[in-house]
């Protein structure tokens, strides 16, 4: 079995325990919910392995590199890292409903770069413009930064779902965890998100001054994963300053994660240096 | 606030934070739709008279330099002081009071917390308990009460201070780029293989910039993985300073070349049109043909003179050269210099050959059973071009930036200050003991200024290390 056929058993596991945490949150079942929380390490683990598996098939090839270098390594990088923190909150918090808000983003990405047309799952050759240590620095420190702001994306959905649950406390809302417990866990997944994704510029910044002579060229992925930043840092001000809390703070996340999405995909449809992880 | 100057009260708002960030984010975006720096034309082309107006008046094809855009940063970076130094001046005698003192009624109100009963009374749990505390807390304080002792206790005050060393490095990258952009330049020049150059046209603009020195291009060499895509490229660079060679060092991209503050970064490259090389005089004294039959497959070689007919072998006539022409012609076409002669196949009708010195596969069009052509003891001049011999320029990337030092400075200050303000807190704790006939009853509370879930697990590890406490001194005796 190689890496690609790996990870499209492993897309197909993201959808399984999708499926299962749905099923757990409207049925209200502790089994289902179990076996989603099974089916989703094993998933992740599977994402883990097809990850080292291809780079190790990458040094077979004589062109190694660390499998951070194209869209289709970027997805599956993606999901890792959404699959990687969404078990620790799992974990931390004992609350297996954020997994179907959580794994369905895993899934898509995984999807996205199995089958969309576009994503070409071939071991590339490195370009000389992506040979340096810092590859490995960026593109981890950015994607953990993408994971953490599509977890708190996950998260508001399900504070704005929650604010039209029934007083009564029946209907399937009234199992989302409580609104005050969402609105922390949004908090603390954007603080961990916008310290990486800090890292992630800072980074990409040093890199880029050793690669072609400047620190910052307001070329169109800097510049948005800057708007991400700038989105976020007025979340955090917003919250811990002038006291917002709940709603906005859910639609400035998702906002942020909008801008998130722009900087990651939107941008390859833009001109400029940063169109490595178009192909 | 009444007694504030209204200039000082409007760099003090938050509310100016969150619209100059929201106003930075959407101006920013406008940026990246509209292709900056590009050629005029294209502009006027795009958008048509009027908008080229217009935004050429705003100046949104360099927005990022554009007055207003430096002038909402500017105003961040004034918020940004005005709210540190009114935040902290005001708050300091708070954070750092003469005297530290714990306020008891704050931590009887907090609901959650650890309590357990010990055997021993208050007097003896004193030392054991503040040994304890003493690992976790730097700053203790006992206080008798009427029922027994409170232990207080606490650490990391000085991690509220992480928030203004977030800011402190936002200065410090806009200062950085203010003193890179003010002594700093960038150009972009092309030196061919073994020129040099001692001086750059800055970009956008017509300045030239003199290094003091000289780099010379003595090689550049590039390799293709098998697909054809670039696998590395670089250039062999010696830096000549007052005639003497100073340093050489080879660069490729993500390893650039640093002398005396300025950098030279391998950009790209380009292949300079192979020069003709002059035509050789031809000699008409050895003249050596070769002869491929079709049929066998066989090629003959066969010395051949002007006006002598030759025996073409396997019996397939006769061939006669007759004349060299200098420029000769082919259906409209001069193919450079060439033989002319006469082939007399067996039984059939004379033709003329051509047979073009630079061209030795001309004959096969011919289509005859056999193909001539000239034997040459040099490689032709018109054959592919070798790779080691094409010859390139190197693209290289000229910057000096004294501020780059200054940003980086930014960059850590702000990772420290970020793990700081984000996950350390000033973390307090209040041990309550009391005395219950002989034994006590314990209840320790712990506050602090963020992530009061954190703070709740700290409480109940220290209440498990109280209580583990015991266990020692029954193994001590």
């Amino acid at each position: 079995m190689n890496s690609s056929q790996l990870l499209s058993v492993v897309t197909f596991g993201y959808a399984v325990a999708a499926t299962l945490y749905l099923a757990a949150w409207i049925f209200q079942r502790p089994f289902p919910a179990k076996l989603a929380t099974w089916t989703a390490i094993l998933t992740v683990l599977g994402n883990l392995a097809g990850f080292f598996m291809r780079w190790a098939e990458s040094y077979k090839l004589g062109i190694g590199h660390a499998p951070m270098s194209n869209m289709y390594e970027s997805l599956v990088f993606f999901a890792l890292t959404i699959g990687v923190i969404y078990l620790y909150i799992e974990h931390r918090y004992q609350n297996p409903f954020v997994g179907a808000f959580a794994t369905p983003i895993a899934f898509l990405a995984m999807a996205y770069a199995s089958m969309s047309p576009n994503v070409n799952d071939r071991i590339q050759p490195l370009l000389p413009a992506l040979k340096s240590n810092w590859l490995i620095a960026h593109v981890l420190t950015c994607f953990f930064g993408y994971a953490a702001f599509a977890i708190a994306f996950g998260v508001s959905i399900m504070f704005l779902l929650k604010l039209k649950a029934r007083a009564d406390g029946k209907g399937i809302l009234a199992f989302l965890p409580q609104r005050r417990i969402l609105d922390d866990m949004t908090h603390r997944m954007v603080l961990f998100g916008f310290l990486f994704l800090s890292v992630g510029i800072i980074t990409g910044s040093v890199w880029a001054n050793s690669a072609w002579g400047s620190y910052w060229s307001w070329d169109p992925k800097e510049t948005w994963s800057l708007i991400t930043w700038f989105v976020y840092a007025t979340l955090l001000h917003a919250r811990l300053i002038r006291g917002w809390y709940g709603k906005k703070i859910a639609y400035l996340s998702i906002i942020g994660f909008m801008a998130v999405l722009f900087t990651y995909f939107g941008v390859n449809y833009l001109p400029g240096l940063h169109s490595y992880g178009a192909s | 606030m009444t007694d504030k100057n209204p200039i000082w009260k409007f760099f003090i708002s938050v509310k100016l934070t969150v619209v100059l960030l929201l106003t930075l984010a959407a101006t920013s975006i406008i940026g990246t739709l509209i292709p900056q720096n590009a050629n005029p034309e294209a502009y006027f082309r795009t958008y048509g008279a009027f908008l080229y107006r217009v935004f050429d008046l705003l100046n949104i094809f360099d927005m990022y330099h554009s007055w207003w855009f430096q002038l909402l940063l500017l105003l961040l970076t004034c918020n940004i002081i005005a709210c540190s130094v009114e935040r902290l001046s005001s708050t300091w005698k708070l954070i750092f009071p003469r005297k530290i003192s714990f306020k008891r009624s704050i931590f009887e109100k907090i609901k959650q917390n650890e309590e357990f009963s010990d055997p021993r009374p208050p007097e003896e749990l004193e030392p054991a308990f503040t040994a304890v505390v003493r690992k976790s807390f730097g700053l203790l304080q006992v206080e008798k009460t009427d029922s027994g002792l409170t232990i207080f206790a606490e650490k990391w005050r000085w991690t509220r201070l992480g928030v203004y060393i977030v800011h402190t490095s936002i200065l410090f990258m806009i200062a950085g780029a203010m003193i890179g952009s003010l002594f700093g330049y960038s150009g972009h020049v092309n030196i061919p293989e073994g020129e040099q150059v001692d001086r750059v046209q800055l970009r956008n603009s017509n300045q030239v910039r003199q290094f003091g020195f000289e780099i010379q291009n003595n090689d550049f060499s590039i390799s293709f993985y098998p697909n054809g895509t670039p696998r590395e490229f670089r250039s062999d660079l010696t830096i000549r300073e007052n005639n003497q060679e100073v340093l050489r060092k080879d660069i490729v991209v993500n390893d650039p070349l640093r002398y005396k503050g300025i950098s030279i970064f391998m950009s790209h490259y380009g292949e300079i049109a192979p020069e003709k090389p002059p035509e050789p005089a031809f000699s008409a004294d050895n003249i050596q043909l070769s002869f491929r039959v079709n049929a066998s497959g066989m090629i003959y070689k066969r010395k051949a003179e002007i006006g002598k007919p030759l025996d073409i072998p396997e019996g397939l006539g006769k061939f006669v050269l007759m004349e060299f022409r200098e420029s000769a012609a082919f259906m409209g076409q001069n193919i450079g210099q060439a033989l002319v002669g006469i082939l007399t196949p067996p039984g059939g009708q004379p033709v003329e050959v051509t047979l073009p010195i630079h061209f030795p596969k001309f004959d096969r069009m011919r289509r005859g059973d056999v193909v001539i052509s000239m034997v040459h003891e040099n490689k032709p001049a018109h054959a592919q071009q070798n790779p080691e011999d094409i010859r390139y320029y190197s693209g290289l990337q000229i910057v000096k930036d004294p501020g780059v030092w200054v940003v980086y400075t930014g960059f850590i200050v702000m990772i420290v200050g970020i793990l700081i303000t984000f996950f350390m807190s000033h973390q307090q704790v209040c041990i309550d003991i009391r005395k219950k006939g002989k034994k006590s009853t314990i209840r320790v509370v712990g506050k602090a200024n963020k992530n009061q879930l954190g703070m709740e697990r700290s409480v109940q590890i220290l209440a498990h290390h109280l209580m583990d406490s015991r266990n020692h001194e029954k193994r001590k005796s």
